[in-house]
């Protein structure tokens, strides 16, 4: 199992970077933030495409730089995915998923190349040339040819980001199927939020070249102390696990820190863990217990941790699920005057009524 | 009257072949080399395309003559002095022809950028092997332009070789100095025969160049 343990610092021109982070041995690691905030560079130089003038690399313990150390590009074990496919354009779709796996030298770690083609479902496409795919089919095969190179570090550079809105809906599943196939750890450089909340466990955030919060990827959503609190879709991400489904009704119960949601749709097997997305906008909260005759299905018991007014009659309530608050986090956006009215302060026990949970990974 | 046409298109392969061997390297040095100093050997490589024949062929044959450094080496390395001998031809023809065939495949290997090889080196290329495997095969249609280019003008060439060849049969008169020739005495059915062939070959080389050099970038792209 490699964890990746980074710290780069240094620039070109006016672009400064100072960044330090790990990254677990396993599941996806967003690096997150807007636009020119150094993300792609810290990629190039995982990858060792990039150097900065400081910097200190090791995966899995071994180092891939530091001061006298830097192992080049060609050397080091990654799969690098670009936000454009960059397919060899004078290579068939095989030829390409067979040439980094050609070079790997041991061949022993490299994952199967029908196991890979069926996890990407690209097996109608192996004979065709890359000029005859659509961007979506590319950056699938892109993909399979990182994976097939026997990488020990997955990096991927906004690869949904150059594609239409369908493309991207088509290539997502296999992104998700292949989180939950994958033994190495990911890092998966994005500017989409959405994208995030789908795929990823751990998130870097980073502003103006520096690590603004790292952590796992829920309590970073719905820390007040971050802007995605303060984003008008603000949403909470929380891990669940099926425990029930009532066939009658088309509904599955999900077990979750602090309680049980109800969610429509057959969410898997039991046992099976699924990703929920629970909107701010989507949670009111009453104090007592909750009315008698109500449509919502999720009433739950939770405590206020925090509140962060947002704008001038808003307020986004951070709530802990269960009777103590120690369960998986949420957050209600209310009105100040609901929020008066309520008489809430951090401590005050509520009841959240979730209005709409969403399952965030497809089965 | 064939000789001539015979011992042209032998020095216009031999220069073409030794023009891709030596001109590629180079042209994948001017593409990716970040020294500041590579426009000024960039403009060295570009001399013969504005010098006149007849000073290039000058300086060679000052540079080749056995007098010089360089004329001894060469001449160590073939034998004998290298100015009017076939071998002679070959070298002036190589640094005549030389800017034609760097300047396409320079232009190619700028074409593909640095992705594809960033691609290959994640792919655990060599900087050799992706040359060999991404950059090579991605450049064919500036290789085929460099190749068609350095023939056909190693073809026509005439003051280069009228300087550091002469106009020995069999050894350095070729097509261009023996037109010149029947010209002079006045046999011009004889210069027609060849003037209408270098005319001819000379259309249909363009023309097939252009012709396979689309082809080729519609299947890259």
């Amino acid at each position: 199992m490699s964890t990746v343990d980074a710290r780069f610092r240094g620039g070109f021109g006016r672009f400064r970077l100072d960044v330090d982070f790990t990254a677990p041995a396993r599941g996806v690691t967003a690096l997150f933030g807007p636009s020119g905030c150094g993300k792609t560079t810290v990629l190039r130089c995982v990858a060792g495409l990039d150097r900065m003038a400081e910097g200190r690399l090791t995966v899995d313990g071994r180092v891939w730089q530091d001061a006298r150390t830097f192992i080049a590009p060609h050397r080091r074990p990654v799969g690098y995915v670009f936000q454009e496919a960059s397919l060899f354009p004078h290579m068939s779709v095989r030829a390409n998923l067979t040439y980094g796996r050609r070079r790997n030298g041991t061949g022993a770690k490299a994952a199967d190349f029908d196991d890979v083609v069926e996890l990407l479902g690209l097996t109608r496409l192996l004979d065709r040339s890359p000029a005859r795919l659509s961007g979506g089919e590319r950056q699938r095969v892109a993909v399979g040819r990182a994976l097939l190179s026997g990488p020990e570090v997955l990096l991927m550079d906004e690869p949904l980001a150059a594609l239409d809105r369908f493309s991207k809906n088509e290539i997502l599943p296999y992104l998700e199927r292949l989180h939950d196939h994958l033994a190495i750890p990911v890092l998966y450089v994005s500017h989409d939020i959405a994208e995030v909340e789908r795929l990823a466990d751990h998130m870097v955030f980073l502003e103006e070249g520096r690590v603004a919060a790292a952590g796992p990827l829920a309590p970073l959503l719905s820390d007040p102390a971050l802007p995605f609190a303060r984003t008008p879709d603000a949403a909470a991400v929380i891990e669940g696990e099926v425990v029930g489904y009532d066939p009658k009704y088309g509904l599955s119960t999900l077990a979750v820190a602090g309680g049980a949601m109800v969610v429509p749709g057959e969410a898997g097997g039991l046992g099976a863990p699924r990703r929920l997305r629970v909107a701010a906008s989507d949670v009111g909260l009453c104090r007592e217990r909750a009315p008698d005759g109500l449509s919502i299905l999720n009433a739950m018991e939770a405590r206020v941790k925090a509140a962060e007014p947002l704008g001038d009659h808003q307020v986004t309530v951070f709530l802990g699920l269960g009777a103590d608050g120690a369960g998986a986090g949420l957050m209600a956006r209310i009105t100040r005057k609901s929020w008066e009215t309520l008489d809430l302060r951090p401590g005050s026990t509520v009841v959240a009524l979730i209005k709409s949970v969403a399952l965030v990974e497809s089965a | 009257m064939w000789e001539p046409v015979i011992l042209t298109l032998k020095l216009a392969t031999i220069t073409t072949l030794v023009l891709l061997v030596v001109g590629t390297p180079i042209a994948w040095w001017l593409a990716r080399s970040r020294a500041r100093w590579k426009e000024a050997v960039g403009s060295v490589v570009a001399l013969p395309l504005v010098l006149p024949p007849t000073v290039l062929g000058f300086y060679l044959l000052l540079i080749l003559g056995p007098s010089s450094p360089v004329g001894e080496a060469a001449t160590a390395l073939f034998g004998h002095a290298l100015p009017f001998t076939f071998e002679g031809l070959v070298v002036g023809s190589v640094i005549y022809s030389l800017p034609f065939v760097v300047q396409p495949v320079r232009n190619a290997f700028e074409a593909i950028g640095d992705r594809p090889l960033e691609v290959a080196a994640t792919l655990r290329a060599s900087p050799l092997d992706a040359f060999l495997t991404v950059a090579l095969p991605l450049a064919r249609p500036g290789l085929l332009t460099g190749a068609v280019l350095g023939f056909a003008h190693t073809m026509g060439e005439f003051g280069v070789v009228l300087m550091i060849g002469g106009n020995i049969p069999g050894e350095t008169k070729v097509l261009s100095v023996a037109i010149y020739d029947f010209v002079e005495a006045l046999e011009w059915d004889k210069a027609h025969v060849l003037a209408a062939g270098m005319l001819i070959f000379s259309f249909l080389v363009i023309l097939v160049m252009t012709v396979t050099e689309k082809r080729m970038r519609n299947r890259l792209t």
